[in-house]
């Protein structure tokens, strides 16, 4: 009789744990595609063995009325850096293209967005308010679900520089560029990207990121040498004209796998990559959970940056995600701006799509469609 | 050779969570069974791909 109570408590813990684990894994987050999406292809639509795999993830392809150039905007290389994909999601749902094309991927690492770090105390998904009563996403983790690849080796060797790595970044999407087609799943998927890099013939590849304010890549774009000037001259109009001030710095050439080095290496693409500051993943932060993640505020990360532990400043009023998702857009369109009037043939001119100042003051729910409000026969889901 | 080494790992997966129920039929103590309950949690969700 006592083992059967002890077998009862353990399944009810099995059976309340999977429900949770299931329901954050199969979260449907629903997008209302804007007036300049076409189509939605999707990444194994350019690499088949990809093609109806967890990370066949979407892609949004804007076009203009005349032609010009190509960007390809990529959110949620890791997941649990949300602004990135709330940003790309800001794109694909309120932009209109008056030239060139813009490619977007709201979940570059779809498999990263259904699973939240062992051992992390995660929420399973975070919700946006909106006037018509929000929108929740999937929380998700830095690395592809162990679900979908499983083991890690002992040490990661980089393909193709055998550089070794972290184990764990073998699941990694920003450590595998610029992928392997006979590897692991996250090695498909950046080989995958780097096709459809090739293929469409992309002139600007944008990578989305968040960091901690720890960590010394922070509030800047990451430049490819090739995108070093591009990069630069964003950094002054930003910092100018935008309201907030980022930096530049130059991708390192003895770091490997990293989008900002490697898509630049190994494709005809600019590669940028955007870093804005994220409280939620600094290891001195104290209750890990939807408010510090949405806030950005926390007195832990605030005393450590009393403490001249930070590489970001921060007080009280944290960095919320408005504030976060406005840095990326606002880059994104001064990136597009100083590009258009330079390559003119090669343009890509877009509207429609809120800068800082109107995020910060609106809100990103603001810009997010609610999705009863459209036929369901428009809707994409990630 | 990938989804052979995936597939050896729930082998083993399965082998082990076979071993803890093994034990926590043969224990004594409520605490004890209690413990091996909760290591078996994970097993069985990683088995069902729940986690």
């Amino acid at each position: 009789m006592r083992k059967l109570v002890s077998a009862a408590i353990g399944t009810a813990l099995a059976v309340f744990a999977g429900i949770s684990f299931h329901h954050s894994r199969h979260l449907r987050e629903p997008v209302v595609p804007g007036p300049a999406v076409s189509r939605v292809a999707t990444l194994g639509d350019y690499f088949a063995p990809l093609k109806g795999t967890i990370n066949d993830a979407n892609i949004y392809i804007l076009e203009g009325k005349e032609p010009g150039g190509t960007v390809l905007l990529l959110g949620g290389t890791h997941p649990e850096e949300p602004a990135g994909r709330l940003a790309a999601w800001i794109f694909a749902e309120n932009a209109e293209l008056r030239q060139g094309r813009i490619l977007l991927v709201l979940s570059a690492n779809r498999s990263g967005t259904t699973a939240t770090r062992i051992g992390g105390a995660y929420p399973a998904d975070f919700t946006i308010p909106t006037a018509w009563g929000g929108q929740t996403f999937r929380m998700g983790d830095r690395w592809s679900n162990p679900l979908d690849q499983w083991p890690d080796p002992e040490v990661y060797l980089h393909y193709p520089s055998r550089q070794q790595l972290a184990y764990v970044d073998i699941r990694n999407l920003n450590r595998c560029f610029p992928g392997r087609p006979d590897g692991l799943l996250t090695e498909r998927t950046c080989y995958a990207i780097c096709e459809l890099i090739r293929r469409e013939k992309v002139d600007i590849e944008i990578d989305f990121h968040e960091a901690e304010l720890q960590y010394p890549v922070i509030s800047t774009i990451v430049a490819h040498e090739r995108g070093a000037d591009l990069a630069a001259a964003a950094s002054m109009f930003i910092s100018s004209l935008e309201g907030f001030a980022i930096g530049v710095e130059n991708s390192p050439k003895a770091l490997r796998g990293l989008s900002h080095r490697e898509i630049g290496d190994a494709t005809g693409a600019i590669s940028l990559l955007l870093e804005a500051p994220e409280p939620f993943l600094d290891a001195t932060r104290g209750r890990t959970d939807r408010r510090l993640l949405l806030t950005g505020r926390d007195p832990f990360v605030v005393r450590a940056g009393r403490r001249g532990l930070l590489f970001e400043k921060i007080d009280e009023k944290g960095w919320p995600i408005d504030v976060r998702v406005g840095r990326h857009t606002s880059t994104v369109l001064q990136v597009l701006e100083i590009w258009s009037g330079d390559h003119p043939d090669r343009a890509v001119v877009v509207a429609g799509v809120p800068r800082y100042a109107e995020v910060v003051e609106k809100g990103t729910g603001a810009f997010l469609k609610d999705p009863k409000s459209v036929d369901p026969g428009r809707l994409s889901f990630e | 050779m990938n989804t052979i080494v995936t597939v050896l790992y729930y082998v083993l997966t399965a082998y082990i969570a076979v071993l803890i129920v093994w034990n926590f039929l043969k224990r004594k103590s409520w605490q004890e069974e209690l413990l091996y309950v909760i290591v078996l949690i994970p097993f069985v969700l990683r088995l069902l791909r729940l986690k």
